[in-house]
């Protein structure tokens, strides 16, 4: 199945776009989703322990299940304010 | 001409939670919270502006650039107002931030907290602010005399109770 997978801030340049469209496994976890976009751009290993995850525009956990179409968005330390 | 629905003007009214590109500036949430409230119920109104500095960290900065998750920042907005009302019952919030370049002196985000009582209005407000640096999915890039760099903060997860916590005894210290 395909997702696609928005990048925000440095995870952005890093991979060099702001969304990306890729093809997990059926079932797969957000961080599945993760781990296969880490394998592909190793600097991302960085932001093991620091990242979070929202799944269609909503919080969500690395271990929640994503499904065809979803859009899945990886979320580095914030800075706003 | 005829009159146009009055839906138009309420679609036309200042929202309490936003994020866009537009330049920032208190009196619109001031103007928002009265709309929304009941009159003389409120006694305080505290306002809080977030400027961007010419320094940081030793740094001379040049300016900012921010970038948000904006669907999503406007959720976690809506969720530190809730947890605004849950722990200062009756207070009320009002949050805008901004996304885009912003030059030296320019607002990155303001916020107006409302209530019958000046304590609460100041803890709200001060909550907000520590809030939104700690759960808001929106990133600063800062270009100073030398370089540039993503300023990372805080790890973006709302349930985390001890952020929620500090920011509460911030709020109330």
């Amino acid at each position: 199945m395909r997702v696609t997978v928005r990048l925000f801030a440095r995870l952005r340049d890093i991979v060099g776009a702001e969304e990306v469209e890729r093809e997990v496994a059926p079932g797969a976890t957000a961080g599945a989703v993760w781990r296969q976009l880490a394998a592909e751009f190793p600097a991302l290993g960085d932001y093991e322990r620091s990242i979070s995850v929202a799944v269609n525009a909503d919080y969500a956990r690395m271990d929640a299940a994503v499904g065809e179409g979803d859009e899945v968005a990886f979320l580095p330390p914030v800075s706003g304010g | 001409m005829p009159e146009p629905p009055a839906t138009l003007y309420t679609d036309l009214m200042t929202p309490l939670l936003a994020i866009g590109p537009e330049p920032l500036g208190l009196e619109p949430l001031v103007a928002a919270l009265a709309e929304g409230g009941s009159a003389g119920v409120e006694g305080a109104v505290v306002g809080f502006l977030g400027l961007v500095r010419n320094h940081n960290a030793g740094r001379r900065v040049r300016y900012l650039e921010y970038q948000a998750h904006e669907p999503l920042a406007l959720k976690a907005f809506e969720r530190i107002a809730a947890e605004v009302g849950g722990r200062w019952p009756g207070a009320r919030l009002a949050l805008h931030h901004r996304v885009g370049r912003l030059e030296i002196g320019e607002t990155s985000v303001a916020i107006a907290a409302a209530s019958a009582h000046r304590a609460e209005a100041y803890a709200a407000c001060r909550y907000a602010i520590e809030r939104v640096k700690q759960i808001a999915p929106i990133w600063k890039r800062e270009f100073f005399e030398g370089g540039d760099v993503w300023i990372e903060g805080a790890t973006a997860d709302p349930d985390d109770r001890t952020a929620r916590e500090h920011a509460e005894r911030v709020a109330c210290a």
